[in-house]
């Protein structure tokens, strides 16, 4: 089913009788060219590329609950592309470019809002970091201007500019970040990868890999046994459990991320800013509530919902940075999963089992990373070779060396 | 969560800062043949199990003792809570 602005009209007037399903609820097949283990962003977005990029046919989603029930739909919805770190900086500023014509490829809404997203600094020291980073930015051709307090000012009055502990000194601004609509990335994804012919097989849980001598030939599900020549994991905070099935241990620790939505209010935030003092981040959602999030609860977790002493710790974040909102009540908080790795980068990667891929590690940033993360992770699938902008994610970097440490933390996850 | 510590009671989970699965302890010896990948395995790699799992935490805002809490990760049921010094003489007892 194609979308457009004539179907809408015709539709109108006929009662919205005649829309199909956005996707369709296909029987199993005995053995697929591709499986992908995962219908979230990463996973919908990997089947989607690999069918109209990469040519292959004969793929299917494995999603264990339902479409969009994952982390996909449990961020704060922001894109951006402001890495100060090559291997980063280059993959997420390909994701950027593939959100700018996302809506196109995929014939979804999925309301691409670039509005730009403000990090304030509020030292010197902060200012050269955060110049060294802009830099690294536009080395890598993405966009980045330094604000000073007055042009901050002219946007967002209402900050507190001369807090005594954390004056803004000024800030880096990333025009082209923004956010997006979550649930339509996997809706959309999931509708065009559908129209390609993907199977898409919700409430499938992978219980087992199929592994004969040193090869992955299919999963175990409780739906059955499915083949496939090529087994993509896109499982996000269960990766840890799924590759335990193939008797893997990953460099990763599953942490709960909260995000918090408050009542609707009258359109005051153009934008997406974030605090440099403490970790808070802001937007707000085109239905007016303010969509907000902070740092990871810190401990291993797989309960999707987190405790309230973050939920304090994220709120003095922002009453420190924009007292105003103090009044707005809260109307809604969530936890989602975070597959957090030992650097704080990614994983796109062959694991040692032929066969057998893994996408991972995403740490609290995977929402937008998802066009690059499907396309890079549908390259490895379709080629059996890295992309040059995701050879730099290997599973085996902390063996030789290799780490991609944004923050310079070290092996401690729930730093990063 | 409360964490009920064997010298000072129940603590909120606030006052700890928490650094990880408790195989942390049992660093690996320097001078093994297999010592590179041993401490490789031991820096990198964590079973991150859905279910119970021994972990290290620190009383950072109280007596700044290390604790070893044996908790559910799906439910965040604290099911045991040991001084690190403890458990570790008892990890060295039963060989583990």
């Amino acid at each position: 089913m194609y979308y457009n602005v004539l179907k809408i009209l015709k539709e109108g007037l006929n009662d919205n009788k005649g829309w199909k399903k956005t996707w369709q609820n296909p029987e199993i097949k005995k053995k697929y060219d591709v499986i992908i283990i995962g219908g979230g962003g990463h996973g919908l977005a990997t089947a989607f590329y690999l069918a109209k990029e990469f040519k292959i046919k004969n793929i299917a989603v494995l999603e264990k609950n339902w479409i969009g029930g994952g982390n996909v739909g449990r961020n704060t919805t922001i894109i951006r592309s402001n890495y100060l770190l090559n291997e980063n900086e280059a993959f997420y500023e390909f994701s950027l470019k593939l959100w700018e014509t996302l809506e196109n490829q995929i014939n979804y809404n999925a309301m691409v809002s670039q509005r730009g997203v403000l990090n304030v600094f509020h030292s010197d020291a902060q200012r050269d970091s955060f110049v060294r980073r802009g830099n690294s930015m536009i080395i890598n051709g993405a966009d980045a201007e330094l604000f000073d307090v007055d042009k901050i000012k002219s946007i967002y009055p209402f900050l507190d500019y001369d807090n005594a502990r954390f004056p803004i000194k000024g800030g880096l601004f990333q025009k082209r970040g923004g956010s997006v609509r979550h649930d339509a990335v996997a809706w959309g994804y999931a509708h065009a990868a559908d129209e390609l012919g993907v199977d898409i097989i919700q409430n499938c849980e992978v219980t087992g890999f199929k592994i004969k001598s040193g090869t992955c030939i299919g999963v175990e599900t409780n739906k059955g046994d499915i083949l496939a020549n090529k087994i993509g994991c896109a499982v996000a905070g269960s990766s840890s459990v799924l590759m335990s099935k193939a008797n893997m241990n990953l460099p990763l620790e599953s942490h709960v991320l909260q995000a918090f939505v408050s009542e609707s209010l009258k359109p005051f935030i153009p934008g997406v800013i974030t605090f440099g003092a403490g970790h808070f981040y802001i937007s707000q959602s085109d239905k007016g509530g303010l969509v907000f999030g902070g740092d990871i609860d810190g401990y291993n977790s797989y309960a999707q919902r987190g405790g309230m002493d973050m939920l304090e710790d994220v709120c003095e974040g922002g009453l420190a940075l924009m007292p105003t909102i103090g009044k707005a009540r809260l109307l809604r908080m969530w936890g989602g999963i975070m597959d957090m790795s030992m650097d704080g980068s990614p994983i796109i990667d062959k694991t040692h089992i032929k066969g057998l891929y893994l996408n991972a590690g995403w740490c609290y940033g995977g929402f937008k990373a998802t066009p690059a993360s499907g396309w890079c992770f549908a390259h490895l699938l379709a080629k059996g070779a890295s992309h040059s902008l995701s050879e730099n994610f290997q599973l085996d970097r902390f063996k030789n060396g290799y780490m991609i440490d944004e923050k310079g933390q070290g092996a401690q996850p729930n730093l990063h | 969560m409360i964490i009920d510590h064997p010298l000072l009671g129940p603590r909120d989970a606030s006052e700890f800062i928490y650094l990880g699965d408790a195989s942390l302890l049992k660093r690996p010896k320097w001078d093994e043949e297999k010592s590179e990948d041993n401490f490789y395995k031991y820096l990198y790699l964590r079973e991150n199990v859905a279910g119970m799992h021994k972990e290290l935490w620190f009383h950072q805002q109280g007596d700044r003792s290390w604790l070893v809490i044996s908790r559910n990760t799906v439910t965040h049921e604290i099911f045991k809570v040991e001084l690190a010094t403890e458990f570790k003489k008892n990890m060295g007892k039963s060989n583990d």
